[in-house]
């Protein structure tokens, strides 16, 4: 009981510790481009998530899921490599933040347009269905996505899902309700009043849970992944919490009310407290935990700094793969 | 053996699932005995079990699936019912399948199928040639036969292909055009080179998919007026062959593009800006393009063929350049 609890509380301090790095990088110019996505308040959905996968499963993450690709294998170097557009980061530069994935390990490189990699996930594990290799019957090759409120109100999130539906596929659907689309609340964005009630009008099954509470995340993660893994189809799960951070780091979130802010827990501060008083760590321990985070960070940063920028004229500047007609 | 156009997709269809266990099929109404609006699978849902899959009305999923799979190994064939419905693809195809081996080094090897062009009595959302907003995006190869042994090859050499390409197939020639032999032992072109298909002294005339037909079309009553042109078939519109046509435009200096698409921003005018930046000192006379009518597809049959290009208008055009 307790390993699982202490490895998800590392995960959410290790996100926790590399995000706000790359937030104070942002804030002292040291970001080339573009802005730094934090996931504060929402590391323990996904790392609860992410943690219940394994390789050949297929794992799309989206902006705020740091923890998730930390788990799946991703370093803190990786993440600092691409938001400094590094030539040594998985996207040469070519691209920043967080559309980095690795594809070939079946963690895909989100796309800015978001329910995107919802029917992307899906279209995986018809794939691998044709290819005899989805895994042994009831014990399944799984597809995770994850997806916001916002994302949720997308047509490409809708044709996706219901896609996976109809293939009775292993896809489970991580949806963290953070009650933000960019700066709009969700009275404007959906009119149910749950967004797990949109479930049943897919045909699957959904759950809801506290998302500032790791432990009912890891509880609704875990369950959910074993029931797509036994051959129960599609599973969502609706976690509630407020996004305690910008949209990214060029927002500072003016308008979000004290008010709503003072009634959502900081996941990362409260398992601590949680996790003392059952004994998991104690505070010798935790000081271990974090700094041991920082130090890591500090490593990776100072080695992608000192790595190089691409070269413009080293660019062979084309779109194909396809070298005969590039 | 004959083949007619849809014969020879049906055939590549068939050919690479029993040649590839990579390869299904996914769009709407493609499976059971149905076999498509057009009946590009008609049969090969039975021959093929389970590789022939039907979709829901949604083309960004379909287009999705197609990525998906394409990334895990497999070699989809995603089909949309027209080409026009392929917009509610668009950005699947162009932000996601297009950009992503640039993004990660990571190719998508999906083909996406779209019925285009027009047939009289289709309207406007039946009958578009959307290569206009396919070509403008890099990193998608698009292709356009006009021939049945085009239709074959292409659609293999689209699937055997690692980039994603988007393969444009004429509704009218479906069943219009027709060869007296096996398609699969018709002549193979590499992809992403034109062909000359008319040799000709006195204009480049170049064009693509239908409109390939209605320029042969001109050429014999040019050809009893003294003016003998080069009819040059695209075959694959991104990228684009242009030292074909240099090559040939250096032999006529006279250079007409015809285009069953709208008349801005496309390849017509991609073709004229190229030629005329990169070829005009052979030139003649300037190159001309010669396109639809600047608005949606017509639906009433006169209104529609008045919309777009035919022999008659193209051998007017070549005898306006010709005497410029």
């Amino acid at each position: 009981m307790s390993d699982h609890r202490l490895a998800l509380f590392r995960a959410m301090v290790r996100a926790r510790v590399l995000e706000d790095r790359l937030a104070s990088l942002y804030l002292s110019g040291g970001i080339p481009g573009g802005s730094v996505f934090l996931s504060r308040g929402q590391e323990a959905f996904s790392a609860a998530a992410a943690m219940q996968l394994r390789p050949g499963d297929v794992y799309a993450p989206l902006i705020r899921d740091q923890a998730g690709r930390l788990v799946r294998g991703e370093t803190p170097l990786d993440a600092i490599r691409v938001h400094l557009g590094r030539t040594t980061g998985v996207t040469r530069g070519r691209d920043g933040n967080i559309h980095r994935g690795f594809p070939r390990q079946g963690d895909l490189a989100m796309i800015s347009h978001l329910g995107s990699t919802i029917g992307t996930v899906a279209g995986w594990l018809m794939g691998l269905r044709q290819l005899g290799k989805a895994g042994a019957p009831g014990d399944l090759a799984v597809g995770l996505a994850s997806i916001g409120d916002g994302g949720m109100n997308t047509g490409a999130l809708h044709e996706g899902l219901n896609i996976a539906a109809v293939e009775k596929l292993p896809f489970v659907l991580c949806v963290t309700d953070n009650q933000l689309s960019y700066s709009t609340f969700s009275d404007r964005t959906y009119a149910c009043r749950s967004l797990v009630e949109r479930a049943a009008g897919y045909g699957l099954r959904g759950v809801a849970i506290d998302g500032t509470d790791p432990d009912a995340c890891w509880a609704a993660c875990r369950d959910a992944v074993a029931r797509a893994r036994a051959g129960e189809g599609p599973q969502m799960i609706v976690a509630k919490l407020l996004r305690l951070a910008g949209h990214g780091m060029h927002d500072d979130a003016s308008y979000v009310p004290a008010e709503l802010k003072s009634r959502f827990a900081d996941g990362v501060q409260t398992y601590e407290v949680v996790l003392r008083k059952d004994g998991v760590l104690d505070e010798a321990a935790a000081q271990a935990l974090w700094d041991e985070y920082r130090s890591e960070t500090a490593a990776a940063l100072a080695q992608a700094q000192a790595e190089p920028s691409p070269d413009p004229a080293q660019e062979p500047w084309t779109a194909l793969s396809t070298r005969a007609l590039a | 053996m004959s083949s007619t156009y849809i014969e020879a997709i049906r055939r590549a269809l068939g050919d690479a699932l029993a040649e590839d266990p990579r390869v299904f099929l996914y769009g709407q109404d493609i499976a059971g005995t149905f076999g498509g609006a057009f009946k590009a699978t008609k049969g090969l849902a039975e021959r093929f079990p389970g590789r022939v899959l039907n979709s829901p009305i949604s083309e960004d999923g379909q287009a999705a699936v197609g990525i998906g799979a394409a990334l895990a190994g497999c070699r989809p064939v995603i089909e949309f019912q027209f080409a026009d419905f392929a917009s509610v693809a668009f950005n699947q195809m162009v932000n996601h399948a297009a950009t992503h081996w640039w993004r990660t080094g990571v190719p998508v090897p999906a083909t996406f199928r779209l019925p285009a062009g027009g047939t009289p009595g289709g309207g406007p959302f039946h009958c578009q040639m959307v290569e206009g907003w396919l070509t403008s995006h890099p990193g998608l190869i698009v292709v356009a036969p006009a021939t049945v042994g085009d239709a074959y090859h292409m659609l293999r050499d689209a699937i055997a292909c690692d980039d994603p390409v988007a393969y444009l197939e004429h509704k009218h020639l479906y069943n219009h055009l027709r060869i007296d032999t096996d398609p699969s032992r018709a002549e193979r072109l590499p992809l992403g080179k034109a062909a000359v298909r008319r040799a000709g002294r006195d204009c480049t005339v170049v064009s693509w998919s239908g409109m390939v037909h209605e320029c042969l079309k001109a050429a014999e009553p040019l050809a009893e007026q003294g003016i003998e042109i080069e009819v040059i078939d695209l075959r694959c519109l991104r990228p684009l062959d242009t030292a074909t046509v240099l090559a040939s435009v250096e032999r006529t200096g006279r250079l007409l593009v015809a285009t069953e698409s709208w008349p801005f921003g496309g390849v017509a005018a991609e073709l004229c800006a190229w030629i005329s930046e990169h070829g005009f000192s052979h030139l003649d006379a300037p190159p001309r393009r010669l396109s639809a009518q600047d608005t949606p597809v017509p639906f009433h049959p006169d209104l529609f063929r008045a919309h777009h290009p035919d022999a008659a208008r193209i051998a007017a055009a070549v005898v306006e350049t010709v005497e410029f």
